[in-house]
């Protein structure tokens, strides 16, 4: 069984306790946030168990990449605590439960992975992807089960990913583009953090999205809009790509005013985050978030997320904001889609 | 010619009449699990005069015959049981009057609730009617005739109490008004504050008379509706949770379900909170009573809300269209069950009931109740699907449907919509006398047994 | 001669429901299956027709004429595939009802009017019982030219071939198109059946002797774009020839016309009336095709363009289709399809009823007189309407 890479002293030396000092939500001085995480990592009862919000935002403010956010959920595990109720807990494991029901394209080196998100099905086509649409998987077998950290469920995780690497395997693929930040997360963040061997080359859609504009540039027309971002949980597991959303916004023609709720400060979409904490502090969140976005007169509300989009449309488009993925947006510039807008 | 046949050509005309084998056996069957039985005639009647020669013709020639609407009950209250006359009523379709500030409608007695529906939405926005998840072509006569449900039944009761007068035709062919409409033009009232005699109708399943005109209450219909799903995965808690919601009285409909597949909802009970508003704020108020109403389940980790993004869509929808999937399951075409009308606090033993009688007959499962008037009582509905090519599963569904009616009846609940068998099981366990008070209604109104025989039958 | 009765998509059809739904549009706002509606007996819906092939597959009961006048009242306007609520089968439906007709075609059991539509088109390649030497005569006096090498072939079939109100949409509609620079030309008298009704009315085997002549044809004269005045050719074009290997470019009419006015090709003047559209089943519901004849109308300066209340995908059929145009199995009673449609139109207040059909103009043509609403409505075609509109 893989068990989790994470060295005590690395913590113990720590200087800066940013993962919890940095938290959004609970809130330490600099010996308490030491304190409390010590206590995490020696197995002990903390504070921390009971309310951590599972953002993953910690992953990204340890910058000694010793996964503090995975520890606190095994240390939940461990002591049988739930972040969402038993039953919600529950349903996750069995809704992504593998049931041999998977859709595999034509597949040669290069799998196009959508997860089990239907909607990345429909993002993933078009004159960007058309060299990679026909060879996309869909189903359980090829989800990345991150999903169950916000549910401190790493046990799912650890039995789950090596039979999803395996499926993966047994494709022949070299290389597995992610479209989403999860599965990206997850096949090297997450598969580096537990020692397993992830046998293909795990490429971020942003990466292949910013080489396909470059390759399409003649057909680009800036789009010359106002936006701004919604950076979801996941993309904290993998903080250095964050940088290529203003690079690919930048060369479509889309500015991104700065705001307060942005990169490392960002707030996620609160949908998960609802069934752990409750309403008022999900309300309180997308609140905040959504009024910072109005602050800035941007005019879409750019995703990258299908699961933030799902939770946000609604309430963005209340206010004025067009609701759209990036890879929409993109397909707008090269005149692929109808310019969508409230 | 038979001579019945062109008496009934003489009142219907010859495109309301058919004797043709494929409108005999159309109409012989509904899509439950009962074996059918041939009529001799279809009528289909477009006037309340229509009707009335008919029944008066199949009185004096001792006809039995049998009203209906589209046949969806699916407990085989359609089926001619001795032959005779079926009548389709969905001709006589019209939307008669709306009074909107008295907040009814008059409609007649083949009126569908998805005409109803669409005509409130596009003529009288701010009303709606209590809109059961059955398909939209059912009718709303033939749903208050069986003390059917809908939408509105947590809040204000069955689609029954919701009746504000009726036009029936008795079998003795005498045009009968009921409730105010019998004193003047308005329907607001079924009975009170005279006796109330339209209790001599609904709940009868076609046996006293046929419904030509239906008064029904409409509601206001606010701006916004909105849902929220709580699941719990123990049984146990599921009535305390439903009292909790309950007393609020703010909400508008309240189901709770459970399913073996998918399996996300594996293992797991699942009460939809449906509730409604004229503002945001009104219905954020209402979210957040919700949730605190529920907290201290959510506190001890028993249960919470799901996150609704892929399902609100669907569970929004009026009426439901994802109900009649269930049918598809065993890629058979069919489910029937059985829905006695039973206390809240009785849940867990009605589930456990139906977990069991799906493995001992080997048949697929699910079961949704639905809280009826602020939780003095559920409708908890048994369902089992089954594969119309294969008779075998069918009788077992039926043998399932039989033995959680005879549960209902020993927990002391009321069988809803029962079957002509189970009407029997039913009047066994009755009370003598009433037994006695149901015989005599039913002769007196029907002396000569010609209304939908066979049904409510006391030997 | 007893006939085993089989269909390819026998195993579905134990799985209908008999819900009810198929009867409806999305908004239930009234029934929306012609047959439903003009008989008002649960056998005359998708769902009691699948009952009824259930029975017939099972020999419950036998064929009759009874029997077939159900099966052939279906005008195929594939209301109940939109609203079915099994997504597993629901895009059946269509076919279990053509293949059951197909049985009974076997059998030599269809209607009178079925068998004599067969019998003309057999005899003189159109149901008209018209000569085929006389097919190309509605453009004489027009400028159109018989096809040879033009970058399109305008295809007009039987209905804009012979019958008048078919053959004046025909002129309105090649004469626009010529006129406006268009590179179009037309077979003529070469001109045959595109077999989109023989297939629906369950002649499989003249269907394809049908398609592949016409294939043939085509690909002879180097055809590579067509554009068919009727949305029933569109539909078999488009679907059903490149099974037998007939791949082209097909487009309705109405798609190139709203092509020409958004490049302003066709010079417009002020033209006032309030006009709605009649979605025809096979542009629309078969073929999945709402925008472009609205944007036309809604391209016309001074033109108001108003919805019926059922309209794109929930559209009420005219009830042509299915062969009723020439079978007239409906028949016009005061719930025939096109009578229940014009009092549609005229609850909008509309003084045009726009159709982008031959079957649908002729079959609204008449209803509006049997209505007896002449002075109230009138029925044209979109090009017709563009004509009125055209800058003099």
């Amino acid at each position: 069984m893989h068990a989790l890479k994470f060295d005590e002293n690395v913590c113990a030396a720590c200087p800066s306790a940013d993962c919890l000092l940095k938290c959004q939500y609970m809130v330490f001085n600099k010996n308490e946030a030491h304190e409390e995480m010590m206590k995490v990592v020696k197995g002990q009862n903390s504070r921390v168990l009971q309310e951590c919000v599972t953002c993953y935002a910690c992953e990204e403010y340890c910058k000694r990449g010793n996964h503090p956010f995975y520890l606190i959920s095994e240390r939940r595990e461990e002591k049988g605590i739930y972040t969402a109720p038993r039953p919600i807990t529950n349903q996750w494991i069995n809704m992504t439960q593998m049931q041999g029901k998977s859709m595999v394209g034509k597949i040669k080196d290069k799998a196009l992975s959508s997860c089990l998100i239907p909607a990345l099905g429909g993002l993933g086509s078009g004159e960007i992807f058309k060299d990679v649409a026909s060879a996309m998987v869909f189903g359980a077998e090829f989800m990345c089960p991150a999903v169950h950290t916000h549910f401190a469920k790493m046990s799912v995780i650890k039995e789950r990913l090596p039979i999803v690497i395996e499926n993966f395997n047994q494709l022949g693929v070299k290389e597995v583009i992610c479209l989403h930040d999860e599965c990206y997360g997850t096949y090297t963040s997450i598969a580096s953090a537990y020692g397993m061997n992830v046998p293909f080359q795990p490429i971020y859609y942003m990466d292949f999205l910013l080489d396909r504009l470059k390759e399409l540039r003649n057909k680009i027309k800036p789009l010359n809009i106002k936006a701004a971002y919604q950076r979801p949980c996941s993309n904290r597991l993998i903080p250095d790509k964050h940088p290529l959303v203003k690079k690919i916004l930048d060369f479509i023609g889309v500015e991104l005013p700065d705001r307060k709720y942005q990169d490392e400060n960002c707030l996620c979409c609160a949908d998960i985050l609802r069934s752990v904490s409750g309403y008022r502090l999900a309300n309180d969140i997308q609140q905040r978030n959504i009024e910072d976005m109005l602050k800035t007169g941007a005019k879409y509300c750019v995703f990258n997320c299908p699961a933030c989009q799902s939770t946000l449309s609604e309430k963005v488009a209340k206010k004025g904001l067009t609701p759209i993925h990036i890879i929409d947006l993109c397909k707008m510039a090269i005149g692929e889609k109808e310019r969508e807008v409230q | 010619m038979s001579g019945i046949l062109k008496s009934l050509i003489e009142i219907l005309g010859d495109r309301g009449v058919s004797n043709s084998p494929e409108e005999l056996w159309f109409y012989s069957r509904d899509p439950g699990v009962l074996a059918p039985h041939l009529p001799d005639y279809v009528v289909a009647p477009e006037t309340t005069e229509q009707v009335q020669k008919v029944v008066q013709l199949a009185n004096r020639e001792r006809i039995p015959i049998v009203p209906m609407g589209n046949g969806m009950a699916l407990t085989g209250l359609v089926i001619p049981l001795k032959g005779g006359i079926v009548m389709d009523m969905k001709r006589m379709n019209k939307i008669l009057e709306v009074n909107e500030k008295a907040r009814y409608v008059v409609v007649e007695g083949g009126t569908s609730q998805g005409v109803l529906k669409a005509y409130l939405q596009d003529h009288y926005p701010r009303l709606r009617h209590s809109l059961p998840d059955a398909p939209p072509v059912t009718t709303i006569a033939a749903n208050v005739a069986l003390h059917g449900q809908g939408r509105l039944t947590q809040q204000y009761g069955f689609n029954s109490d919701m009746v504000t007068g009726l036009e029936v035709v008795l079998p003795t062919g005498d045009i009968c008004k009921i409730g105010s409409p019998s004193l003047g033009p308005y329907w607001f009232s079924k009975g009170p504050t005279l006796p109330d005699l339209s209790g001599l109708f609904l709940g009868w399943l076609g046996t006293t008379g046929i419904f030509t005109k239906v008064g029904l209450k409409l509601y206001p219909n606010k701006k916004f509706r909105d849902v929220e799903l709580f699941v719990t995965d123990r049984v146990e808690l599921v009535s305390e949770i439903l009292y909790k919601l309950t007393h609020l009285e703010m909400l508008e409909d309240i189901n709770v379900w459970f399913q073996p597949k998918p399996f996300m909802f594996k293992d797991n009970f699942h009460i939809t909170i449906y509730f409604t508003g004229d503002t945001e704020e009104e219905i954020e108020f209402k979210r957040k009573m919700i949730w605190d109403a529920v907290q201290e389940f959510i506190d001890t980790k028993d249960g919470g809300f799901m996150g609704l993004q892929f399902m609100k869509e669907r569970l929004l929808e009026m009426p439901q269209r994802g109900v009649a999937d269930f049918a598809d399951v065993p890629k058979g075409g069919g489910f029937e069950y059985s829905g006695p009308i039973t206390l809240v606090e009785h849940f867990p033993q009605y589930a456990a009931k139906v977990i069991e009688l799906a493995a001992k007959y080997n048949v697929l499962y699910a079961s949704s109740a639905r809280i009826i008037s602020g939780g003095h009582s559920m409708m908890f509905s048994i369902s089992f699907a089954f594969n119309r090519k294969d008779p075998a599963m069918m009788n077992r569904v039926k043998n399932a449907l039989d033995e959680a009616t005879g549960f209902a009846l020993e927990m002391g609940g009321i069988p809803w919509k029962p079957n002509f068998m189970e009407q029997k099981m039913t009047m066994q366990k009755m009370d003598p006398n009433t037994l006695k008070l149901l015989q005599m209604v039913k002769r007196n109104l029907d002396p000569r047994g010609i209304m939908n025989p066979g049904n409510w039958e006391v030997s | 001669m007893e006939y085993e009765h089989l269909i390819e998509h026998a195993e579905i059809v134990h799985r209908c429901f008999r819900c009810g739904y198929c009867k409806f549009p999305g908004d239930y706002v009234d029934f929306n299956c012609p047959s439903y509606k003009a008989f008002g007996w649960d056998t005359y819906s998708p769902g009691g027709r699948m009952w009824l092939i259930r029975a017939w597959l099972n020999d419950e009961i036998n064929t009759s004429p009874h029997f077939a006048e159900i099966l052939y009242s279906c005008v195929a306007c594939d209301n109940c595939k939109d609203q079915c609520v099994f997504p597993k089968f629901k895009d059946i439906l269509p076919d279990i009802f053509q293949e059951t007709k197909a049985g009974l075609v076997t059998e030599g059991k269809i209607p009178p009017a079925v068998r004599d539509y067969f019998k003309a088109i057999i005899a003189n390649g159109n149901p008209f019982k018209a000569p085929q030497k006389l097919r190309g005569k509605w453009a004489e006096g027009t400028e159109i030219q018989p096809f040879s090498n033009q970058e399109y072939l305008f295809y007009v079939g039987c209905v804009g071939s012979y019958d008048e109100i078919g053959i004046e949409m025909a002129r309105s509609v090649g004469t626009l198109l010529h006129e406006s620079g268009l590179s179009i030309g037309i077979l003529g008298s070469q001109e045959t059946c595109d077999g989109n009704e023989v297939k629906v009315l369950g002649e499989t085997g003249l269907f394809s002797q049908l398609a592949e002549d016409n294939i043939r044809k085509f690909k002879e004269k180097g055809v590579k774009k067509i554009i068919t005045l009727d949305p029933h050719a569109l539909n078999v074009f488009k679907k059903e020839y490149p099974k037998l290997g007939g791949n082209f470019n097909v487009f309705h009419y109405t798609e190139i016309l709203a092509g020409l006015m958004k490049e302003k090709r066709i010079a417009l003047s002020d033209f006032r009336a309030k006009v709605t559209y009649h979605d025809p089943c096979y542009l629309g519901r078969h073929n999945l095709i709402y925008a472009p004849p609205r944007e036309i109308l809604k391209s016309i300066p001074g033109l108001e363009l108003v919805e019926m209340r059922r309209n794109n995908v929930n559209a009420f059929c005219c009830g042509g289709g299915g062969g009723n145009y020439f079978t007239d199995i409906l028949g016009a009673g005061n719930n025939s399809p096109g009578r229940v449609r014009i009092r549609e139109a005229i609850e909008t207040g509309a003084r045009i009823v726009a159709v982008a059909c031959p079957s649908c103009a002729k079959m609204l043509t008449d209803a509006v007189k049997v209505e007896e609403q002449e002075d109230k409505l009138e029925v044209l075609n979109i090009a017709e309407i563009v004509w009125r509109a055209r800058s003099k």
